[in-house]
C-alpha cells in the first residue's frame, strides 16, 4: 500500500464470529448434475482401457504419437491420421507423494502419483497415474521404469482407473 | 503488427486487507479497493469511462457469473464493463485488458478492479478445484490441485539439482518483506529451518512453501497520456504487455521450464524495448503461490538463466536491498493469495514502488518493474512492464 | 470425424458427475446490519445517499451512482407497492406446483428500492400491479436471519 494511505479497509471475520449463535450465514449446496459425453477420441481410449490396452493417435505431419488420443493435432492444427497402440510400460517424468486428499484433508498413508512417459508414445508424452502404494517413496526416482497393473477384466469399466496403478518394472 | 494509439499510464491504486475471511461481500471489497484507487488519483467515479473486472473461478465466491454480481462495487453500473479471465493469471491480465481499452484510443480512462472471496467454499477452497480436471483422463484419479505443482516442483528441482534449502529462502524473504505491507495476512520472521521442518503436504511441497487462501480486492486507475497529465505529475507507464497459454495436456509437456511465461515476457519486453532484462529491470513481482514458483517464474521472465534463480536467491541478490529485488511487496506467500486480487496487488506494488511511495518496502532507484501471474493447468503466463 | 445427430449424451460413451462443493455465505457489512434489524427488531433498515437523494433497499454500504460511502441509515416501512408480479406454476426443478405461487417485486415505501418475495392472503386472480402490501414476518422463534424471516407480503 502507498505510504500516503492511512487505513487499509477490510474487517477480519474470525471463525469464532462466523460460528457465533447470532451470526448471519447462508448455507448452500449446488445440486446440478452433469453428463459428459466422451467424444470420439476419449470414447475409444476408454473402451481400449477396458480391453487392457492403451491407445493413442498419430499425426503424420509432426510425427507425434499422442496419448491421451485426440482427433486433431494442436500443433499442426489438422486432423490426426491413425490409431496406434502404445505400451503399458514407461518412465517416470516426475512424481510426488501426497499427504492430502482431494478436499485438502490430511491422510496418513500417502498417495504416490507420477507423470509416466509411455513407451511407444512420442518423447515427453505422458499420463498422470498412481504408483503402487506399497513402494517406499524413497525408492522412487525420475527416470525409473514402471509397468501398469491392470484391474481384473471383470472390474474394468472403461476408465483411466482400469489401470489400478503403475509398479516398478522388474528386470528381465 | 499493431498500432498503439495512446501511451497508457497508471495514476491511482487501491487495496483492501487480505485475510482468510473478510466480513465484506465481494461487492463491498471491490468498492473499497476502487474507492481508494479513485481517491489516490483525486478522481470521481464520473470521470471513469470504462471498467475491467478481474476475478478468478466462480466456484470460490460460489456465485455463478460473479462479475455481474460484482458490477456495482467496481463502479461498472451503466459503463462499458468486461471480465477478462485466464484463471490464476487473471490478476495481471486484467490491467492488460485495461491497457488495450486505453491504448486502442477507445477510452481515456479505465478502472481495473480485481476481487476474490475464497472463504465461502467448504470444507476448503481446494474443493472448488476438484472440478477443474478433464472428467475422462484425470478426474477419476481424484487429484488435489497441489499434486500438479508438486510434480512440477520435483521436475524443476531434479533437472537442475536444486537443494530444497535454496527454495525455502523464498518463503523466508517474502514473509519477511510482508511485515512492511499493511494488507498482509501471513507476514512473519521465519528461518530456512522453519520451512524445512514444516509439515509435508504433497512432497516436495511443505506447509511453508504454500501461500494461503484469502479474501481481498485491489484496483488500478489507467489513463491515456493526455488525461493522466491532468491528474498527476508522476504517472507510471505501462510500456509492455504480454500473455501466452500452453497446451492443457500438461502431462505432454516438460514442466521444468515455463515456456508460456517466456513467450509472454518476450512479447512484453519487445514492446517495452527491453533487450537485457536482468540489467534493465529494477525489480520484479513474479507470481509466488508456492516458493518454487517465484524461482521458476524468474527464469521464465528471463531474469535468471535456467536453473540459476535458486542460487541468486540463496546469495541474497533478490532481497529488497539486493541487485535484483524480487517480490518486495511480500508476494502471495506473505501478503496473501486472493487469486486475481493477488496478481493485481503486484501491479499496485509496482505503481507504489515507481512513485517512491512504498515506504518501508521502497526499493532504491526503482525505474522499471515487471509483474507476472500464472495459472490454469500450469499453462498461462501474463506479464506487464511498468516504468516511471 | 463424423457428427451424429444426437442430443442425449447418455446414449454415448459418457460419465456422470456433479460440481459438488458446499458454501457458507456471509451477507457483508450492510447486509449483516439489515438482516439483524429485521430478525431482532422487525425493522426494515435502508441507507440513504444525500448527494444522489437515493435510498437503497436492500441497503448498501456505498452508493453505486456517485461511489460515496453510505453511513446514513434510515428506517423504512414494512409496507410497499406491487411493482410487478408473476405466477410460478413450477418449482425450481421444474416440478408442477399444486397451487401457483405469486412472486412479486415490491417497492418498499420511503425507499427507491424493493424486495422480491411471495405474496400471500390474495388469490392470483385479484392480485394487481399497484396493490398496497405489507410484510408478514415469521414468529420470532422461527427467524434465522435472512429474507425468509419475511414469510410473505399480504394486502395492506
Amino acid at each position: 500500500m502507498s505510504e500516503k494511505m492511512k487505513e487499509v479497509p477490510g474487517i477480519y471475520l474470525r471463525d469464532a464470529e462466523l460460528k457465533a449463535e447470532d451470526a448471519i450465514t447462508f448455507k448452500w449446496r449446488p445440486n446440478a448434475k452433469y453428463a459428459w459425453s466422451g467424444g470420439i477420441a476419449y470414447s475409444r481410449y476408454l473402451a481400449e482401457l477396458k480391453n487392457g490396452r492403451i491407445i493413442g493417435r498419430a499425426c503424420r505431419e509432426c510425427g507425434r504419437i499422442l496419448v491421451p488420443p485426440r482427433m486433431f493435432c494442436d500443433t499442426c492444427f489438422r486432423a490426426t491420421d491413425e490409431w496406434v497402440y502404445v505400451k503399458d510400460t514407461g518412465t517416470i517424468n516426475t512424481y510426488s507423494v501426497s499427504y492430502l486428499d482431494a478436499d485438502a484433508n490430511r491422510i496418513k498413508e500417502p498417495i504416490l502419483v507420477a507423470v509416466i512417459d509411455l513407451d511407444g508414445a512420442s518423447e515427453g508424452i505422458g499420463i498422470l497415474h498412481y504408483v503402487d502404494p506399497k513402494v517406499d517413496p524413497k525408492d522412487l526416482h525420475i527416470g525409473m521404469k514402471l509397468k501398469a497393473v491392470w484391474k481384473p477384466e471383470k472390474e474394468r469399466i472403461g476408465s483411466v482407473t482400469d489401470i489400478a496403478y503403475f509398479e516398478p518394472l522388474k528386470e528381465g | 503488427m499493431m498500432t498503439i494509439k495512446k501511451r497508457v499510464a497508471v495514476i491511482g491504486a487501491g487495496i483492501t486487507l487480505f485475510r482468510r475471511r473478510l466480513k465484506e461481500t465481494g461487492k463491498e471489497l471491490s468498492y473499497h479497493a476502487s474507492k481508494m484507487a479513485l481517491d489516490s488519483a483525486e478522481m470521481n467515479l464520473s470521470e471513469i469511462e470504462s471498467v475491467v473486472m478481474g476475478t478468478a473461478p466462480d466456484a470460490f465466491d460460489g456465485i455463478h457469473m460473479k462479475s455481474e454480481n460484482l458490477l456495482d462495487g467496481a463502479g461498472g453500473t451503466g459503463r462499458p464493463y468486461m471480465r477478462p479471465f485466464v484463471g490464476g493469471g487473471t490478476g495481471v491480465f486484467s490491467p492488460i485488458a485495461g491497457w488495450w481499452h486505453v491504448a486502442s484510443g477507445l477510452f481515456d480512462t479505465c478502472l481495473v478492479v480485481a476481487e476474490e472471496k475464497m472463504s465461502p467454499v467448504q470444507p476448503h477452497p481446494q474443493t472448488a478445484f476438484r472440478t477443474i480436471w478433464d472428467p475422462f483422463t484425470t478426474r477419476p484419479l481424484h487429484p488435489n490441485l497441489v499434486w500438479i505443482f508438486a510434480l512440477e516442483m520435483n521436475r524443476y528441482m531434479t533437472v537442475h539439482n536444486i537443494p530444497k534449502e535454496h527454495i525455502a529462502e523464498v518463503a523466508v524473504k517474502n514473509k519477511g518483506n510482508a511485515l512492511d505491507h499493511p494488507s498482509a495476512q501471513l507476514a512473519a520472521k521465519i528461518t530456512v529451518e522453519d520451512v524445512m521442518n514444516s509439515e509435508t503436504m504433497v512432497w516436495p511441497v511443505q506447509r511453508l512453501d504454500i501461500s494461503p487462501p484469502s479474501d481481498g480486492a485491489a484496483a488500478l486507475i489507467l489513463a491515456s497520456e493526455e488525461v493522466a497529465k491532468k491528474y498527476t505529475d508522476s504517472p507510471v507507464w505501462i510500456d509492455g504487455v504480454g500473455w501466452s497459454l500452453d497446451s492443457s495436456y500438461w502431462t505432454n509437456r516438460d514442466l521444468y521450464f515455463p515456456q508460456y511465461v517466456a513467450e509472454a515476457a518476450k512479447m512484453a519486453y519487445k514492446m517495452a524495448k527491453i533487450d537485457d532484462p536482468p540489467k534493465e529491470v529494477s525489480f520484479a513481482e513474479p507470481y509466488d503461490p508456492f516458493t518454487y514458483k517465484e524461482l521458476h517464474h524468474m527464469e521464465g521472465l528471463l531474469l535468471a538463466k535456467k536453473g540459476e534463480a535458486p542460487k541468486l536467491t540463496a546469495e541474497g541478490v533478490t532481497q529488497r536491498d539486493g541487485k535484483l529485488p524480487i517480490c518486495p511487496s511480500g508476494g502471495l506467500l506473505g501478503v496473501g493469495n486472493p487469486i486475481a486480487a493477488a496478481g493485481l496487488m503486484k501491479c499496485c506494488e509496482a505503481f507504489w514502488q515507481l512513485r517512491n511511495e512504498a515506504g518501508k518496502r521502497q526499493v532504491d532507484g526503482a525505474e522499471t518493474g515487471v509483474c507476472q501471474a500464472w495459472g490454469d493447468l500450469m499453462q498461462v503466463g501474463t506479464v506487464t512492464v511498468f516504468r516511471r | 470425424m463424423s457428427f451424429d445427430k444426437n442430443t442425449n449424451p447418455l446414449k454415448l460413451h459418457h460419465l456422470v458427475g456433479d460440481m459438488e462443493a458446499d458454501y457458507i455465505y456471509t451477507p457483508g457489512v450492510a447486509g449483516d446490519k439489515f438482516f439483524k434489524a429485521l430478525r431482532d427488531d422487525e425493522k426494515f433498515l435502508a441507507t440513504h445517499c444525500e448527494s444522489c437523494n437515493h435510498t437503497y433497499m436492500p441497503p448498501r454500504m456505498y452508493c453505486e451512482r456517485c461511489f460515496s460511502k453510505l453511513d446514513k441509515w434510515v428506517e423504512a416501512e414494512s409496507t410497499g407497492v406491487v411493482d410487478t408480479y408473476s405466477l410460478a406454476h413450477e418449482d425450481r426443478d421444474g416440478e408442477k406446483l399444486a397451487e401457483p405461487v405469486i412472486v412479486a417485486f415490491i417497492r418498499i415505501d420511503k425507499t427507491d428500492g424493493g424486495i422480491i418475495h411471495q405474496l400471500g392472503g390474495v388469490d392470483h386472480e385479484s392480485v394487481k400491479i399497484g396493490m398496497k402490501v405489507k410484510a408478514v414476518l415469521k414468529d420470532k422463534s422461527k427467524r434465522t436471519g435472512g429474507l425468509n424471516d419475511i414469510d410473505h407480503f399480504a394486502p395492506a
